[in-house]
C-alpha cells in the first residue's frame, strides 16, 4: 500500500535527517516505526504526509508511493485527497473549536455532506466519549480525550492509511490500552492501514504486525513483530528487559543507548 | 419625558447606528487577524478607496446605483485576493512586525494613489434614500444611519452564521487556530487566507458606500479605519461578537461624551473618547472583553 525508497530528507537545505530510509506498509496491516529521540520517526511521518515542506523540509532522494503512485513532492491537501492522513504526536486538537468542529475540520476533504455525517456516527461509535462531549471546547477534554478526537478528526477523511505518532505519550496505561483496542477495531473493521510510530515498543509490538527500528536516519532492525519482541536488541533498548530477565533502569538503558549503535 | 432624558436617549440611539456602522468595518480587521494574525493598519484605507471606486463608477462613468456597488464589492474582491498573493503570501512566517510594516505602507500608498487616479475633490456618493430626519420629539435620527446599520447588522449577522455554521468558516476557525494541524486535515491554508483578504475587501466595499454617503468621499474617509483600533480592543482583536460589541461601546461613548463635553470645549470630543477608554480597557482587560484567552488546562 504504501512504499518508502530509500528516501533522504533534507532540513534547510543542510540538515540530513533521514538517510536512505526504506519500508513497506502492507494494506491492511499495522506497522510500527520504532526509535529513540530524534531518530527521524517524526520526520518520516511527515515526508509521506507532504507536511515537511511547510517546516522547509525537502525529500531529496528516492520515493514515497502510494499504491503504486508517486506522492512525494505532492502538497499535503492533495495527499489527505489520496487517503493519507497523519495525526500528530501531542494530542493537538483544535482547542477552540468544539468537538464536533473538530470532526467536520477533519472531514474538509470530503465533499459530500451526507458522508460528513456518516462519518461522523462511525466515528462517535467508535470512541462514544466523543458523543458525550460533542459541544464542549476541546481544549477543556482529558487527554485521553484528546487522543481519541485527533485520531477521530483524522478518520473524517476517511483514509486508507493513518499515520500515528506516539498516541500513547503521556496517557494512563489503561486510556492506551483502550485506544489501542479501537486501532485494532479499526483495522479488523475498515481495512485502515496503520503506521504507528511509538517509543513504548512492548505496547506498539503487540499491536503491530510488523515492525521497524530506526536509528539516526536509517532503519536498523525489520521483521514481523512477533519475532522484534523476541530479539535481544529489542528487548533491552525498549522493553527493557536484559538477557538476565532483570529491568534495566532507565538511565542504565539511556547510558548503553548511547555507546551502543544498533548496526555496529 | 423630559428633554434632557430624550436628548440621552437620542445619544444613545445614535450611537448604536454609528457603532454598528463601526462594527462592520471592524469586522474586516478581525476577519483577517483571526485567519491570518495579520493586523491590518490599512483597513480604513480599504474603506477608502472602496467608496472611491464606488462614486467613480456613479460619477465619472454614469453607471446605476446597484452596478456601481457590485462594481466595488468585485473590484474589492479582487483587491483582497490580489494583496494576499502578492505582498502577504511572500511575508508568511517571518515576524509580525514585517506584516505590520507591510499594511503600513499599503496605508500610505492607497492614501496617495487613491486621489491620483480618481481626482482630490470631494466627492459624494449619493444613495436613494430620503433626506428627510425622523423627528423623535425635537431630537432626530436620519434615514441613511438607519439603513446603513440595518445592513451593517445584516452582515455581521450573515458573516457570524458563515464561521458558527459553515464548514468554510469552521474550516477557517480551524485555520486561526492552528496552521499546522489544518494543513494535516488537508485544509488549504493559503486558500483561507486569501479569502479572509477577500472577504475584508467585502465589509470594506459596504463599509466604502454606507460612509462614503453620510461623510463624502475623498482621503479623509480613511479616518474612520482610526476607530477599528478601540472596537478591536475592546472586543477582542478576534472576535465577530467582540466586534459588534466594541463597535456598540465606541459608538455610544463618543456620541455621548460628545454631546454633554462638546458644548464646554468645542468639539473635538469624538475623536479622543474612545481611545481614553480603549486604554482603559488595556489596563484592565488586555485581549478584550471577547477575545480569546489561550486554553490552559490544569
Ligand atoms: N524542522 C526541522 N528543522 C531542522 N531539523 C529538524 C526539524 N525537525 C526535526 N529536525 C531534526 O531531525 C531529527 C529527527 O527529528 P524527528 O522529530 O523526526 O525525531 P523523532 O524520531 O520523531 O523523535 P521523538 O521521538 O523525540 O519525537 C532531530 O535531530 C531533529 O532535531
Ligand atoms: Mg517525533
Amino acid at each position: 500500500m504504501l512504499n518508502l525508497n530509500n528516501i533522504e530528507v533534507i532540513y534547510n537545505n543542510v540538515v540530513l535527517v533521514l538517510r536512505g530510509v526504506s519500508l513497506q506498509v502492507k494494506e491492511g496491516s499495522i506497522t510500527t516505526l520504532l526509535g529513540a529521540n530524534g531518530a527521524g520517526k517524526t520526520t518520516t511521518l511527515k515526508a509521506i504526509s507532504g507536511l515537511l515542506r511547510a517546516e522547509r523540509g525537502e525529500v531529496t532522494k528516492g520515493s514515497v508511493e502510494l499504491a503504486g503512485q508517486r506522492i512525494d513532492g505532492k502538497p499535503a491537501h492533495e495527499i489527505v485527497n489520496q487517503g493519507v492522513v497523519q495525526v500528530f504526536e501531542g494530542r493537538r486538537v483544535f482547542d477552540q473549536l468544539t468537538v464536533e468542529e473538530n470532526l467536520i475540520a477533519g472531514a474538509h476533504t470530503q465533499r459530500d455532506m451526507g458522508k460528513v455525517r456518516q462519518r461522523t456516527e462511525a466515528v462517535y461509535s467508535y470512541f462514544p466519549r466523543l458523543r458525550e462531549r460533542r459541544s464542549q471546547l476541546a481544549g477543556y477534554l482529558s487527554g485521553g480525550e484528546q487522543q481519541m478526537l485527533v485520531i477521530g478528526r483524522a478518520l473524517m477523511s476517511d483514509p486508507k492509511v493513518i499515520l500515528l505518532d506516539e498516541p500513547s505519550l503521556g496517557l494512563a496505561p489503561l486510556v492506551v490500552e483502550e485506544i489501542f483496542g479501537r486501532l485494532k477495531r479499526l483495522q479488523q473493521e475498515e481495512r485502515l492501514t496503520v503506521l504507528l510510530v511509538e517509543q513504548n515498543a512492548n505496547l506498539a509490538l503487540g499491536l503491530a504486525d510488523h515492525g521497524y527500528v530506526m536509528e539516526n536516519g536509517r532503519i536498523v532492525l525489520e521483521g514481523p513483530a512477533a519475532s522484534l519482541r523476541d530479539n535481544s536488541d529489542v528487548k533491552e533498548f525498549y522493553l527493557g528487559i536484559s538477557e538476565h530477565g532483570a529491568r534495566k533502569s532507565y538511565r542504565e538503558v539511556k547510558h548503553y543507548r548511547r555507546r551502543k549503535r544498533w548496526l555496529s | 419625558m423630559s428633554d434632557t432624558l430624550n436628548f440621552f436617549f437620542l445619544l444613545i440611539g445614535n450611537g448604536v447606528l454609528i457603532g454598528l456602522m463601526y462594527a462592520l468595518i471592524a469586522l474586516g480587521f478581525v476577519l483577517v487577524y483571526k485567519a491570518t494574525d495579520a493586523i491590518n493598519f490599512a483597513q480604513g484605507e480599504f474603506v477608502m478607496i472602496a467608496a472611491i471606486v464606488v462614486s467613480a463608477a456613479l460619477q465619472a462613468y454614469g453607471a446605476p446605483l446597484w452596478l456601481a456597488i457590485l462594481i466595488g464589492l468585485g473590484g474589492m474582491i479582487a483587491f483582497g485576493f490580489g494583496l494576499e498573493r502578492s505582498v502577504l503570501r511572500p511575508l508568511l512566517g517571518r515576524p509580525i512586525v514585517a506584516v505590520i510594516m507591510a499594511t503600513i505602507g499599503l496605508a500610505a500608498i492607497l492614501r496617495g494613489v487613491g486621489p491620483l487616479a480618481f481626482g482630490t475633490g470631494v466627492r459624494n456618493l449619493p444613495l436613494p434614500i430620503s433626506e428627510d430626519p425622523i423627528f423623535l420629539g425635537p431630537f432626530f435620527l436620519t434615514p441613511v444611519q438607519l439603513v446603513g446599520a440595518g445592513v451593517s447588522l445584516l452582515f455581521l449577522a450573515a458573516f457570524g452564521w458563515f464561521f458558527m455554521k459553515s464548514r468554510q468558516g469552521i474550516a477557517m476557525r480551524a485555520v486561526a487556530n492552528n496552521q499546522q494541524v489544518a494543513m494535516a486535515m488537508g485544509i488549504h491554508v493559503e486558500r483561507y487566507f486569501a479569502l479572509a483578504w477577500a472577504m475584508a475587501g467585502v465589509v470594506s466595499a459596504l463599509g466604502g458606500v454606507i460612509w462614503g454617503s453620510m461623510l463624502g468621499v475623498d482621503v479623509q474617509l480613511a479616518l474612520v479605519g482610526l476607530k477599528v483600533f478601540p472596537v478591536v480592543i475592546l472586543g477582542g482583536l478576534d472576535s465577530i461578537v467582540g466586534a459588534i460589541v466594541g463597535g456598540l461601546i465606541v459608538g455610544i461613548v463618543e456620541n455621548v461624551a460628545a454631546g454633554y463635553i462638546d458644548p464646554y470645549v468645542g468639539g473635538g470630543t469624538k475623536d479622543f473618547a474612545p481611545y481614553a477608554l480603549m486604554i482603559l480597557a488595556l489596563m484592565i482587560r488586555p485581549y478584550g472583553i471577547f477575545g480569546k484567552r489561550t486554553i490552559e488546562r490544569v
